[in-house]
């Protein structure tokens, strides 16, 4: 684990030779409790347009509980809540007036384990677009070829794109819904652990997917794989116990971090 | 060793007891199927399905009994449905669902003479007279528990984050209960529904005081309207011993309706693949 591969520190060194990038979504002085628990303590963190950014950390850490906040996930259950600001655009959407629905259509989403709708492969990518826009049959079409191609699935599956998306491999569901969140054309796409439940040749295509995204998307990664991080993310935060200890360019935090907690994380001696 | 052997022997004891019980109980539903295969199937001629009861027939308690339940699953299946998933989707952990909870548990086991009551109150009373809607009406108060009870379980079984899944594409409720959640709890609820019918189908006290009975054909619900378990027990009280075994018949025609119906419900439940 002390060195990166090659890929990772070419794209932090363009990530550096770039200072003009700008910053797609901005967490400021975050507080999250769940109930009385304080989950996440005064977060400040910066995710560069198109570019990806991984979180990572022990078990419990805050990592997901943040990344669900982006989203808003969290406001489907009464009694977790946030304090502070998560700004997209320089604008922050924590808060009443930003209806959640249409957040998530800028905002998409992909969960650690694949959920494909009970339904066809076709449908599973045409409920979301449904939701937002009312395309013809044809423009449809168009969008489940476009999105299915970016997610690296068409040609697998464009035989039977009537058949259910439940019959099919766990790695190929989880493009599907890649692709799904894709087809809605968010802004920015957040992945909770998305290679967790999948195979090391499904994971590769996924990892291979997520250097292909990142030219349209803003990725946010939440991973336990530390090498995954490595291999993907520009840059890479280190959560601890609700705490954000370290953020920076990938490379520079898996060869010479600021902090302690971080080293020894990085090196294995805990989580 | 002594002890081994001991363990041995109290073990082969307990497996012959339970085994003695359980074909003891076994012995106890071959007899009755016995009995009413060998009683019912040699009543069951084509007389049965042409004629009306006043003439040798059970065809207008068959139908009587199919429009009735059929009624009664339009009232109580949507009701059922609607309920089922307010208590697994909406109203979850809330106050009220806890208490319509409790309350369908107590509706669920409530004996169903009381329900017949109820609805011989409400509607029979009123309107002076026994009607096929008060039958039905009571029918769908049977299914209504039944359904609101397996709609919840099989929603509650749907993995949390396919809805999730859902609610991050930017689905409004509705849409991730009626496309997604329903859809991936569609067998469960399926077979709820059919387990309601089988039983619904069967029921002969909330049918005594509110649809009563017909021998005659008739299609005029706001009348006294024929059933099957209507029939036989009306059938079994005669001391004609030819009247008898045309309860035999009904009843036999009972059972297997329900039984298909469990078959069905079994099929649709087999996982696919």
């Amino acid at each position: 684990m002390s060195s990166p591969p090659n890929a990772s520190i070419a794209v932090a060194e363009r990530a550096a030779a770039n200072p003009n990038a700008s910053v797609k979504l901005k967490v400021d002085k975050l507080d999250f409790y769940y109930g009385e628990k304080r989950a996440l303590k005064g977060i400040n963190l910066d995710m560069v347009d198109r570019q990806v950014t991984a979180m990572i950390g022990p078990s419990g850490c805050g990592k997901s509980t943040l990344l669900r906040v982006l989203n808003r996930m969290y406001d489907l259950y009464p009694g977790q809540r946030a304090e502070g600001k998560v700004l997209l655009d320089g604008q922050n959407v924590i808060g009443k007036e930003i209806d959640p629905a249409v957040l998530r259509a800028r905002i998409g989403m992909v969960f650690q384990k694949p959920t494909p709708f009970p339904m066809s492969i076709y449908d599973n990518i045409a409920f979301g677009v449904k939701l937002h826009e009312s395309i013809s049959k044809a423009e449809m079409d168009q969008r489940v070829e476009w999105c299915l191609t970016k997610a690296a699935l068409w040609s697998e599956v464009k035989d039977r794109l009537n058949a259910s998306a439940l019959g099919m491999s766990g790695g190929q569901q989880q493009r599907l819904c890649i692709a799904r969140t894709i087809a809605v054309k968010p802004e920015v796409v957040l992945l909770d652990e998305p290679t967790s439940a999948l195979d090391p040749i499904s994971t590769a295509k996924i990892e291979e997917l997520i250097d292909e995204l990142k030219r349209d998307f803003t990725i946010v990664i939440v991973t336990h794989n530390m090498q995954q991080a490595a291999r993907c993310a520009d840059s890479t935060a280190f959560f601890y116990l609700g705490d954000l200890i370290e953020v920076g360019p990938t490379n520079k935090i898996f060869t010479n971090p600021h902090d302690s907690r971080t080293q020894d994380y990085i090196t294995g001696r805990f989580g | 060793m002594d002890r081994l052997a001991r363990r041995r022997s109290v073990d082969y004891l307990m497996k012959a007891i339970s085994t003695g019980f359980a074909v003891i109980s076994l012995l106890a539903l071959a007899w009755i199927l016995f009995t009413l295969v060998s009683l019912g199937l040699p009543a069951l001629t084509s007389t049965i399905f042409t004629n009306v009861m006043s003439d040798g027939g059970l065809l207008n308690a068959i139908v009587g009994s199919l429009v009735m339940v059929a009624i009664a699953l339009l009232i109580g299946g949507p009701i059922g449905i609607m309920a089922g998933t307010f208590l697994a989707e909406a109203g979850r952990g809330s106050k009220f669902a806890d208490a319509v909870r409790f309350i369908n548990d107590i509706l669920l086991s409530a004996p169903s003479i009381l329900i017949g009551l109820f609805v011989y109150q409400m509607i029979v009373v009123p309107t002076n007279s026994f009607s096929g809607w008060a039958g039905a009406v009571a029918l769908a108060i049977i299914i209504m528990p039944v359904v609101v009870r397996t709609t919840e379980d099989m929603l509650t079984l749907v993995p949390v984050t396919l809805r999730e899944a859902a609610f991050a594409l930017g689905a409004p409720m509705w849409k991730v209960i009626v496309a997604v959640t329903w859809r991936a709890a569609r067998t469960g609820i399926v077979t709820g529904i059919l387990l309601a019918l089988a039983r619904a189908a069967g029921e002969t006290a909330p049918l005594l005081f509110t649809s009563f009975g017909n021998p005659n054909w008739t299609l005029d619900l706001a009348a006294a309207f024929p059933s099957l378990p209507a029939a036989i027990n009306q059938f079994a009280q005669n001391p004609a011993p030819e009247q008898v075994s045309i309860a035999w018949a009904g009843a036999l025609l009972i059972t297997v309706g329900v039984l298909a119906l469990n078959i069905i419900t079994r099929v649709v439940l087999a996982p696919k693949k």
